[in-house]
């Protein structure tokens, strides 16, 4: 069964996103620990989008599915703009840097690959789809 | 999300009520700036009724910890859900910001 939900570009509807990822996993056993690193995984994805690719505009909208496949959860978030970013060949930077250069960038991206145990990126003409999933022991 | 200040004796109390996102982190970032600025020591945060927390919550701790450090403050985070915790510990941070489950063991923990 696929879930999906569009929203448009405000940080101010990453809660939807959360609330929508949350209402599809727990149909599923899963601790409320890992229910919440998958949210968490595609909030920072999400939030990426919205802020740095579509600039927060509300005219401009992505799109999130959920999917149960043997015991993997996928989620896809698909959405049209120039890529800005590859996170597949991003190194992420050291939390001790982070701390030392009074950062508070780059931690979402740590997130996502500590989470996730695989990544994907597609391009299907003009759109991007970004996917990511977690395999748990159901 | 809600952020509030109390102080008790000593302690400057900053309480955190909802979710700590791409959203609402800013509001935090103001309240901590400014207790930074005014050089309040210790400074507890109340996490009790943080419900959830993503990288720019992450990042309004991550990004005062060195001033807090070379201002001597003590910046202790307590009361955290497990779900809270358990990214804290992804990342690595609760082996490098103070955390405790109860404010009476924050403010042992100020040194």
């Amino acid at each position: 069964m696929i879930h999906s939900i569009r929203i448009s570009c405000l940080k101010n509807n990453l809660c939807r996103v959360r609330n929508f990822v949350e209402g599809a996993l727990k149909q599923h056993a899963i601790s409320p620990i890992d229910i919440n690193l998958m949210v968490l995984a595609v909030d920072e994805l999400c939030a990426n989008l919205i802020i740095h690719s579509h600039k927060c505009n509300p005219k401009e909208d992505i799109e999130v599915s959920v999917r149960k496949k043997d015991n993997q959860f996928v989620f896809e978030i698909k959405d049209e703009s120039v890529p800005s970013f590859d996170l597949l060949s991003y190194k992420e930077p050291d939390m001790k840097d982070i701390i030392a250069n009074k950062r508070g960038g780059g931690i979402g991206l740590i997130l996502v690959k500590k989470i996730m145990d695989e990544i994907q990126y597609e391009r299907n003409g003009s759109a991007n789809i970004c996917r990511v999933s977690k395999r748990l022991a159901l | 999300m809600e952020v509030k200040f109390t102080e008790e004796e000593k302690n400057y109390i900053i309480s955190i009520d909802g979710d700590l996102d791409a959203s609402s982190s800013i509001k935090l970032d103001k309240v901590l700036a400014k207790a930074i600025g005014e050089n309040r020591n210790p400074i507890l945060v109340d996490c009790n009724h943080l419900d959830y927390i993503s990288s720019p919550g992450i990042g309004v701790f991550t990004s005062h910890l060195q001033e807090c450090e070379s201002k001597n403050i003590n910046l202790i985070l307590y009361g955290m859900n497990d779900k809270v915790l358990k990214v804290f510990r992804i990342l690595g941070l609760d082996e490098i910001i103070p955390i405790t489950k109860t404010k009476d063991e924050a403010k042992n923990r100020a040194k």
